[in-house]
């Protein structure tokens, strides 16, 4: 049962994956990589992450792919131009993928320490998650807040009217 | 209890969920022609039937025979996809509520193992799957602006965008007060932490989540894009924005959306802050000895304290005027998500100095 459930959403996943690359529309792209989140976040679900697989669909799928789907939108961008692509790309690149992919299993397979996890472990709640990322995660948990933290400041010096209009600016939003 | 069994079961809960669920859409729409009616010194639909109450049949019945236009440009396959979207979230947010008593089982009382009957899905992330579906709910909105080939659209589903993911923000926030009084995300077990001495444990009024309540009721007009916020559907701006060109059963779909995503919030609102389908007498009526009346009377009540909160979605339409888009966007970024922040840290005070 597991095993059927795990196939069928890593193809998704990967079909998802495989489409994005193939569209043509960046629409199309940004909804593929919509399918790919919530694959994941099953995925999370069926190992016993509860906690992880909701954030997965509300950070991911619902937060960050609005806003790729906002930019596509505002942007307009209509289908992108097909080339023939290089010749480079087939002579190197796909090997290159192969000996990659292959580098990655055998590192992950033959690695001592990192711990089991398979699909019909019992389910962590978001108690315990709360309770290992305060305690034992704890500086992890503080340096990524202040490095969300630098991204904001980022976003908003970056966004800033410029000196000339910031006067106007300002009169024009006085309502509350 | 066997697989093949809780498979039966739960689909059968899940259609008679989700007739009562459409019943109830169709319904909240008279009710709200009528109370608007009412609150502007007229009487809404009297023709059809008695109290006009075979007014939403008519509509249904007109709906499925209008003609079904689709414009020339559009982008076919999201223009018929985010429909399907906006009342598939809108009707899954359901499944998490729980509606009744859950001692009730198919059997009679439930014994460990069985299921419950006034639940669909019981999941110890309930807080997050509401949150979770509401997010995923906006794409219905935007991928029907875009797709329509029409500016005024698109600007009213990018308003509309903008506006639901700024709300998203305050509704979760406001939630962390009454997630950190219980200790859990299960909206079963929120609800039955509130159920100890009527209708002074609620979490509104002794569980002192009330501003956590005002955020959060304000922050549900804005999702559901219903008056003061709804500006994105303003006729005299946007010609009805992004389902302006929509018609008859697709258009229908996102009004069943609209309602639907209303009582979802009424009912996710009552679990947590009104205590659900607890009676505000508490201990004060011992538990009845007959299993219907056990498991009728919190049907009830939660019916009756979703109906408040309908009646106050619509009092509100029929009052204030609408707000302006920087005025809302405002409200959302600068008021109400530094007073939910407020909320959690006193909270979490009061909760480590008790």
């Amino acid at each position: 049962m597991h095993i059927i459930m795990f196939f069928l959403f890593a193809g998704f996943c990967l079909a998802g994956a495989i489409n994005l690359l193939i569209q043509s529309h960046p629409i199309n792209s940004a909804l593929s990589l919509i399918v790919v989140m919530t694959s994941l976040a099953v995925l999370y679900l069926m190992l016993g992450a509860e906690f992880l697989a909701a954030a997965q669909v509300i950070v991911y799928a619902g937060a960050i792919m609005v806003l790729f789907t906002f930019v596509v939108m505002l942007l307009n961008a209509g289908k992108e131009a097909r080339t023939r692509g290089s010749h480079a790309a087939w002579v190197v690149g796909f090997p290159a993928v192969v000996v990659i992919l292959a580098v990655l299993a055998t590192v992950i397979l033959t690695a001592q320490g990192l711990g089991t996890a398979s699909v019909n472990n019992g389910i962590t709640s978001a108690a315990e998650v709360g309770t290992v990322l305060f305690t034992e995660l704890l500086l992890p948990f503080e340096v990524t807040s202040v490095l969300i933290l630098i991204a904001i400041l980022g976003a908003v010096a970056l966004a800033r009217p410029s000196d000339g209009e910031r006067d106007t600016h300002e009169e024009g939003t006085a309502g509350k | 209890m066997t697989i093949w069994q809780f498979i039966l079961w739960s689909v059968l809960k899940v259609a008679v969920v989700m007739t009562v669920f459409l019943t109830a859409v169709a319904y909240t729409v008279l009710l709200e022609r009528k109370l608007l009616g009412h609150l502007q010194n007229r009487w809404g639909p009297t023709r059809v039937g008695p109290f006009g109450l075979l007014q939403p049949l008519v509509d249904g019945a007109k709906c499925f025979l209008k003609e079904d236009i689709i414009p020339t440009g559009v982008y076919r396959p999201l223009y018929l996809l985010a429909p399907v979207i906006a009342l598939g979230c809108a009707l899954t947010l359901f499944a998490v509520v729980p509606f009744g008593e859950p001692d009730v089982g198919p059997f009679g009382l439930v014994k460990p193992g069985e299921m419950h009957l006034f639940q669909i899905a019981d999941v110890n992330i309930g807080v997050l799957v509401v949150l979770g579906l509401t997010s995923m709910g906006v794409y219905g909105v935007a991928l029907a602006g875009w797709s329509s080939n029409n500016k005024y659209a698109l600007l009213g589903s990018l308003r509309t965008t903008a506006q639901l993911i700024s709300y998203e923000l305050a509704l979760g926030l406001s939630v962390v007060g009454v997630v950190m009084r219980a200790g859990t995300l299960n909206l079963r077990v929120i609800v039955e932490h509130q159920a100890t001495r009527g209708f002074l444990t609620w979490n509104i009024f002794g569980g002192l989540q009330l501003l956590a309540f005002c955020i959060y009721v304000t922050a549900a007009f804005a999702e559901t894009n219903r008056s003061p916020f709804d500006l994105p559907e303003a006729e005299s701006e946007l010609t009805s924005g992004y389902h302006t060109e929509y018609s008859s059963m697709k258009f229908a779909l996102f009004f069943m959306s609209e309602y639907g995503n209303m009582i979802n919030v009424g009912c996710v609102a009552t679990l947590l802050f009104l205590g659900g389908w607890t009676s505000p007498f508490g201990d004060l009526i011992p538990p009845p000895q007959n299993i219907f009346i056990h498991a009728l009377f919190p049907i009830f009540w939660f019916v009756l304290k979703v109906f408040c909160f309908l009646f106050l979605y619509i009092w509100v339409r029929g009052t204030l005027p609408r707000f302006r888009y920087d005025q809302f966007m405002y409200l959302g970024w600068r008021w109400l998500i530094p007073l939910a922040m407020l909320n959690i840290v006193v909270t979490s005070f009061w909760l480590s100095f008790r």
